[in-house]
């Protein structure tokens, strides 16, 4: 990463470029959120249910899952917004609640849909942002880090949705925090803004800041994440680095065919690397590990069959999505 | 979330309060709404009434005094009404509907300083306009200096804490920044005509001024016309400034949401 080498609309915050902006080192060995059995309900509503997982100093975390499933109250549990029900959350090893004024210095947040006054000049905000943390950014140096240089002068009702998001983004930031915890960042962005927005957090990776990252968007956390946890109708349904996520949940690879005569499943559930054979219309999903396609293939032929428009999809962490929080509405949605 | 963070060190909370303050001055200058009602209206319509003959006239119905000398503390109460139904009470229900609250309690400051830096600016620009109008109805338009200077502060004081906990109260009802607008407007036109600025409290039938008597502002203009014409205001109107303060001060900390 960082060595992609396009333009990157102005992100300097890569590690391939100089660097302005100086960030505190973590300390080695701490997880910086332990959260453990969180509970939450709203009257009858469990929100979150027994949800544990911890994050380690530098890593990037995704919290993945469709729409309502609890993660905004988990992040929210985090950062002190809610009193849990019960469990307990350790940032840096403080308590969220109890510890909050020192919570509030080390751990920046950005909030889904929370908006600024439209009259205030984006610099006016920043530099009242900046006046509340013991050690900030630098103002200058991290709106040019993130593209907004040109527009501290502008007022906020001017800004595009992009622009908007990058303040936020530069309003989590500008306390210089060990924890960012950053909640649906790039929702709404166009596809430009939000990979600039996904070298802004491997830059933010490179000097060791730890990311809470929400997102229900897949690729975003493939990218993204060295682990994810997915969450489902409050539950952490998985908990691993996306790629062994998306093996848990297909065990490899599926083929797709369209047959040219009818033949009787069997064929293929005999075979040792099939593990599910389904139908989609007229087409064929094949299921399994090892040499699949060819060992199908090969079966298909020995039984008079012809497989055509052949598909062969290795899973990933849409699949597992779907096949762990069985919503596919929602994993398709935002492809 | 509702307690006063004193966790960072003096100097840094001074700044950055200031900050907080500066930005709220701002925003009111550039969307001069409640600068327009709070100290323009009130001044307009002092220079009006001042520049009309009729209300120089010292009147036996209105108590000997002129219709002039009536309407300089229903100015004032005007003023403070304004600040305090519309002023206070918009700006905070558009910071907790775009999620500015909600936002501030996740850094070391507590959203209440949005709240004390709305209150600094609101009172200096309430401060301005009364200034601005008692030198000017003196200087000007030739009313005399109040007869109890002390009973007038006192008068002021006890409307400021009477109203402003009802502009609490109304962001804390209204969801949107124009919902507080639209009730803090209902709220202002009844309770201005009970305050006497259509038809002064002198000429108020019974009924009516039975229920000024015991309305906010117009208990406000009761104390501050006795104040400034006559001496120490009676007990009844600053009894009941102190009771809406009171009263709605408790429903704000009962209903008032940051988020």
């Amino acid at each position: 990463m960082g060595n992609s080498g396009n333009a990157g609309a102005g992100l300097a915050l890569r590690a391939d470029r100089p660097q302005a902006l100086s960030w505190p080192r973590p300390d080695a060995g701490r997880p910086a959120v332990e959260i453990a059995h969180l509970r939450k309900t709203y009257g009858e509503l469990v929100a979150v249910d027994d949800v544990s997982f911890s994050v380690a100093e530098g890593e990037i975390f995704g919290v993945l899952g469709p729409n309502g499933a609890g993660k905004t109250t988990i992040v929210e549990c985090a950062i002190g917004l809610r009193a849990p029900d019960s469990g307990t959350i350790r940032l840096l090893g403080m308590d969220a609640r109890a510890d909050r004024d020192e919570v509030h210095e080390v751990v920046g947040v950005q909030l889904q849909s929370s908006a600024q006054p439209d009259r205030l000049r984006v610099g006016e905000i920043l530099d009242m942002y900046q006046s509340f943390y013991r050690e900030p950014a630098d103002v200058k140096e991290l709106t040019d880090a993130l593209g907004l240089g040109g527009k501290r002068n502008d007022y906020y009702r001017s800004l595009s949705g992009g622009q908007r998001q990058r303040l936020s983004v530069a309003l989590a930031l500008i306390g210089r925090p060990k924890v960012a915890v950053l909640d649906e960042m790039t929702t709404g962005l166009d596809p430009q803004a939000r990979r600039d927005a996904w070298e802004l957090i491997e830059g933010m990776r490179e000097r060791g800041v730890t990311i809470l990252l929400v997102t229900h968007f897949m690729e975003e956390a493939e990218r993204l994440c060295d682990r994810v946890a997915l969450v489902d109708n409050g539950r952490v349904v998985a908990l691993g680095t996306p790629a062994s996520l998306a093996a848990q949940a297909r065990g490899g690879k599926s083929v797709r065919f369209s047959p040219s005569a009818p033949f009787d499943d069997r064929v293929l559930t005999d075979l040792p690397e099939v593990t599910r054979v389904g139908h989609e219309g007229n087409h064929v999903v094949v299921t399994g590990t090892g040499e699949l396609v060819n060992a199908v293939l090969f079966a298909l032929d020995a039984a008079g069959v012809t497989a055509r428009d052949v598909q062969l999809n290795s899973s990933n962490l849409d699949e597992a999505f779907v096949a762990l929080t069985g919503d596919a509405s929602t994993a398709r949605k935002e492809n | 979330m509702t307690t006063l963070s004193l966790s960072p060190p003096a100097t840094r909370r001074r700044t950055a309060f200031s900050k907080i303050v500066r930005n709220e001055a701002r925003l009111a200058w550039r969307r001069p709404i409640g600068l327009i009602g709070g100290v323009g209206i009130p001044v307009v319509l002092l220079i009006i009434f001042g520049e009309l003959p009729a209300f120089q006239q010292p009147t036996a119905a209105l108590g000997g005094f002129t219709a002039f000398e009536l309407y300089v503390p229903v100015l004032v109460v005007f003023s403070l009404a304004m600040l305090a139904l519309l002023g206070l009470p918009v700006p905070l229900a558009s910071y907790r509907e775009l999620g500015v609250l909600r936002r501030l309690s996740t850094t070391p400051v507590s959203p209440t300083w949005v709240l004390a830096a709305q209150g600094v600016v609101q009172g200096c620009v309430a401060l301005i306009t009364m200034v601005v109008i008692f030198v000017g109805a003196m200087v000007a338009f030739g009313v005399s200096a109040p007869r109890n200077p002390g009973g007038v502060v006192l008068s002021i004081g006890l409307s400021i804490a009477g109203f402003f906990p009802i502009g609490l109260v109304i962001a804390a009802i209204s969801r949107t920044a124009s919902g507080a607008s639209v009730v803090g407007r209902i709220a202002f036109f009844p309770l201005m005509f009970f305050a006497g600025l259509w038809l002064p409290r002198q000429l108020m039938p019974t009924v009516l001024l039975d229920i000024s008597n015991y309305s906010p502002l117009g208990a406000a203009v009761e104390a501050i016309q006795y104040a400034m014409l006559q001496g120490f205001p009676p007990v009844a109107p600053l009894l009941v400034l102190a009771a809406y303060a009171l009263a709605f001060g408790f429903l704000a900390k009962r209903f008032f949401r940051w988020e």
